[in-house]
């Protein structure tokens, strides 16, 4: 049988000033080609200015069951907000 | 329905003493209305019935491609001609996203394509038959087009995040569809004796092929409970049938056209039409591949699979040389 070519994700930067976001996944044979069929499959109805792509093999992603370890601990570092400190309203805006 | 009868991988639902802490956690987050998403644990009976009905949702819309497709070359203009043929690109686009949506669950492409080609994956009956007139280019976007998003406006809320997202972007895309479609009715409505007839008789080719789209009654489907607790399955086939006929006659008359069936009556007390049952007959026959256009449908599919082999074969060596190359410089 012949060799499928390889998932790419896709990623796609709507309007200038915002930053690229994913979109979706695609096949094709190289990075070029890529691209051309991320701007025929996704953006049909100018949904972007940029695209990149990025081979589906090469992305490191984070295990769903280190979700608790690797988030959790924020919970409780709530003086990262500026909620946390009450101000006077004398004060103004701060 | 763009998916008939899936078949749920599943002896029934469980209840919650039956099932294993994982299966009621995975449960109480569907309960919940969170999303699955590729990496977290599922049931595999949840991931084989999933790969099933998004594979076949898949499959549905590039055949469909191919009933339309016979009439882009002779569009009546050329303004007709470009979004008949935007129609049908975004058909094919509406094919990849839901492959890409079933090949998060561990089955590729390729696989799911075979299984298609071999005749182990269905597609939805309603492209079984054939588009013999302009008008039913008309019928397709207006009828098969809205029996759709009947259907895909619901599942954007289904449990499996990565198919949510691929219906969210189809239902903003399918709207042009119908309107399309309804257009062309239109137009035809409006038009000579001659055209006003060819609308009336593309209405009643497409209005009970229309109706299967949902699948058999509520009775007869014995698939849905399991479907609907993993929020696979969000409304029932009658229900949706129901609201699909609803929305439909009043469109209907607007074009002065007559539905085909004389028992279509208002019914006040339940607020909806009462109408006749398309034939399930003919329905059973045509998923057992004795449709009008089955042969030709799945022949065109193979034919052009088989065709591309060298397109993507030759691309894929011109990629592997150009990647070998750059290695070799480095």
């Amino acid at each position: 049988m012949s060799k499928e070519w390889p998932l790419w994700e896709v990623f796609i930067r709507g309007q200038h000033g915002m930053s690229h976001r994913h979109f979706g996944s695609l096949h094709a044979p190289d990075a070029e080609m890529a691209i051309k069929n991320a701007r025929d499959v996704y953006t049909r109805r100018n949904e972007g200015v940029s695209i990149w792509v990025v081979k589906a093999a090469d992305i490191a992603a984070s295990a769903p069951s280190d979700k608790g370890p690797l988030f959790e601990p924020s919970n409780t570092k709530v003086y990262r907000h500026p909620t946390f400190f009450d101000i006077p309203d004398d004060v103004g805006a701060m | 329905m763009y998916a008939q009868m899936v078949k749920t991988a599943s002896n029934g639902v469980k209840d919650t003493k039956e099932m294993s802490a994982e299966e009621r956690a995975f449960q109480e987050k569907i309960d919940r209305n969170e999303k699955i998403e590729p990496r977290d644990w599922m049931p595999e009976d949840y991931r084989r019935t999933l790969i099933r009905q998004i594979g076949q949702h898949a499959h549905s819309e590039i055949v469909g491609q191919l009933p339309e497709g016979n009439w882009i070359t002779r569009a009546p203009t050329l303004e007709r001609k470009a979004i008949l043929l935007a129609k049908v690109q975004d058909e094919a686009g509406h094919g990849l996203y839901l492959y890409s949506a079933a090949e998060t669950l561990g089955v590729s492409r390729d696989e799911l394509l075979e299984m298609l080609h071999a005749g182990k994956m269905k597609y939805s009956s309603i492209f079984n038959y054939p588009t013999l007139t302009w008008a039913d280019i008309g019928a397709v976007g207006w009828l098969v087009d809205g029996a759709a998003i009947m259907n895909q406006v619901p599942l954007q809320r289904t449990s499996y995040g990565p198919y949510s997202r691929a219906m969210i972007r189809i239902c903003k895309e399918e709207s042009f569809h119908q309107r399309q479609g309804y257009a062309i009715m239109m137009k035809m409505a409006e038009g000579t004796e001659d055209q006003k007839k060819m609308a009336q008789d593309a209405f009643n080719r497409f209005w009970y092929p229309s109706l299967m789209m949902f699948g058999p009654s509520d009775g007869a489907s014995v698939h849905s409970e399991q479907s609907m607790a993993w929020r696979i399955k969000i409304n029932s086939n009658d229900e949706l049938r129901q609201k699909f006929v609803d929305q439909t006659v009043p469109q209907a008359e607007y074009l002065g056209l007559t539905v085909p069936d004389e028992n279509l009556k208002w019914n006040e007390e339940k607020g909806g039409y009462d109408f006749s049952d398309p034939d399930w007959n003919e329905f059973f026959q045509v998923l057992k591949g004795n449709g009008p256009c089955n042969h030709e449908r799945l022949g065109a599919r193979v034919k052009a699979w088989e065709d591309g082999a060298w397109v993507r074969d030759g691309m894929m060596a011109h990629a592997d040389k150009k990647a070998a190359r750059k290695v070799a410089a480095e």
